[in-house]
């Protein structure tokens, strides 16, 4: 009678122990109880390979790069976009579209929110935001290859300009790959490299309009260092959670070549 | 000045989670035009609200929109779909819990060796929504039971109901289709 109703509560308990969601006390009961009862033992076989497949096998879909860059955009590239006050266009719509239809529209007024700051700033963040990005898992580098002379030749055809990769080695930075992204809504080569366990990600772009050629400027966002130099007709941006002056360092011995 | 502060901190905040919101979305809309515009709407609420987000859990957070989100656009768009499922209790599919045990011989080595990505996934888009969004939180997000509460907005005891039933579910109609 006593070991029925251990029974009954303990198979019970056989989901949330699947989750990692008993205590100590109660995973310690329900392994002693899975030892002597072949029935949830079973049971508990079963579940475990479900769920082991639907992990192993269900498709985990990623967000298209076609969003992730309409969104990169709304959300850091002020003055791309007409700033049109969000009641008007509701006023247009049909009711019962509203809501929706109008979201690619809302998303582009998004910009007005933005546009307040001082434009370094703006875009130290959106590096940085960038970057954030590329740490989560699977985002890092598009190619990864060590050699520039493989990633050189992978930005060809991808991009519209091309960004010169440097080895970087006797200066104590290793070349990690390569991969593209998006800045203040225009397309940007990053180069990828790595000091110990930190990660460098080089933005390359093309030179917006008016910069200095080879003025430097440095600076922090969220913890992280920016430092950003034109050259060349082109726009760089090195950032990293490395300390400032190694930033600096690599900064300085990539210009240098 | 405090605007684009909180647009700066919630791009930073939101976009690590894109991914996550999208296969959210994608699961419960299970179309991938349908997904990216109901995760456009939903940063463009998420972006509105973001004042009021206190720090804590941003990922549940975000993902509390785009589930909202995704259930508004499927009452707009799927209205016969949403009225199909159960909406109040959690009895509207199978009813028959409690034989877990006794429907194949083998059923575990079975389920292994026929998988199939494809029809897994058919599989997960024929649960009901409350089903389907506990069991790809806890499954492909891996989110525990009390996030997975604040992205649906049910107490954890119905969280820990549905999931058990959407295993349960999926078992028995992977069975079906092993039969076929």
């Amino acid at each position: 009678m006593i070991r029925e109703a251990n029974h009954q509560e303990i198979h019970g308990l056989l989901h949330a122990a699947l989750d990692g969601e008993l205590d100590t006390v109660d995973m310690m009961r329900f392994e002693a109880h899975l030892q002597d009862c072949p029935e949830c033992a079973s049971d508990n076989a079963r579940l475990s390979a479900a769920s082991a497949a639907i992990r192993a096998h269900a498709t985990r879909h990623a967000a298209p790069d076609d969003l992730r860059a309409a969104l990169m955009q709304s959300l850091g590239a002020p003055g791309t976009l007409n700033v049109v006050p969000i009641n008007k266009f509701r006023r247009w719509l049909p009711p019962a579209t509203t809501g929706f239809a109008v979201g690619a529209v809302l998303a582009a007024s998004l910009a007005i929110m933005i546009d307040t700051r001082n434009s370094d700033d703006q875009v130290a963040d959106s590096i940085t935001a960038a970057h954030i990005r590329a740490l989560q898992p699977g985002h890092l580098t598009d190619v990864q290859i060590s050699d520039q002379h493989q990633v050189k030749p992978w930005f060809n055809g991808r991009i519209d300009f091309a960004p010169p990769v440097k080895e970087m080695r006797d200066q104590g930075f290793e070349l990690v790959g390569g991969r593209l992204d998006y800045l203040q809504g225009h397309e940007a080569a990053v180069v990828v490299y790595k000091r110990k366990l930190h990660l460098i990600d080089l933005f390359v772009t093309r030179a917006t309009p008016g910069a200095r050629p080879g003025s430097a400027s440095g600076g922090a966002s969220s913890g992280y260092n920016v430092e950003r130099w034109t050259d060349g007709g082109l726009d760089y941006a090195a950032v990293s959670d490395l300390n400032r002056d190694e930033l600096m360092e690599f900064a300085k011995a990539w210009r240098g070549r | 000045m405090g605007r684009a502060d909180d647009s700066a901190r919630f791009a930073e905040m939101a976009l690590p989670h894109l991914d996550a919101a999208y296969n959210l979305a994608r699961w419960l809309t299970r179309d991938p035009t349908d997904a990216a515009d109901v995760v456009q709407e939903a940063m463009m609420r998420a972006l509105r609200f973001f004042g009021g987000f206190r720090g804590g859990n941003g990922k549940s957070w975000l993902l509390a929109i785009v589930r909202n989100t995704a259930f508004d656009w499927m009452k707009i768009n799927r209205p016969v779909e949403m009225q199909s499922s159960p909406s109040g209790g959690d009895d509207g599919f199978g009813g028959e819990l409690e034989n877990l045990a006794s429907e194949a011989d083998d059923p575990e080595t079975t389920l292994i060796r026929a998988l199939d990505r494809r029809q897994l996934d058919a599989l997960i888009e024929a649960l009901a929504p409350e089903f389907r969004e506990c069991l790809v939180l806890r499954e492909l997000e891996e989110l525990s039971y009390k996030e997975i509460a604040a992205v649906t907005g049910v107490p954890i005891g119905t969280v820990m109901s549905r999931l058990a039933r959407a295993r349960e579910m999926m078992r028995r109609s992977w069975i079906k289709e092993e039969a076929r």
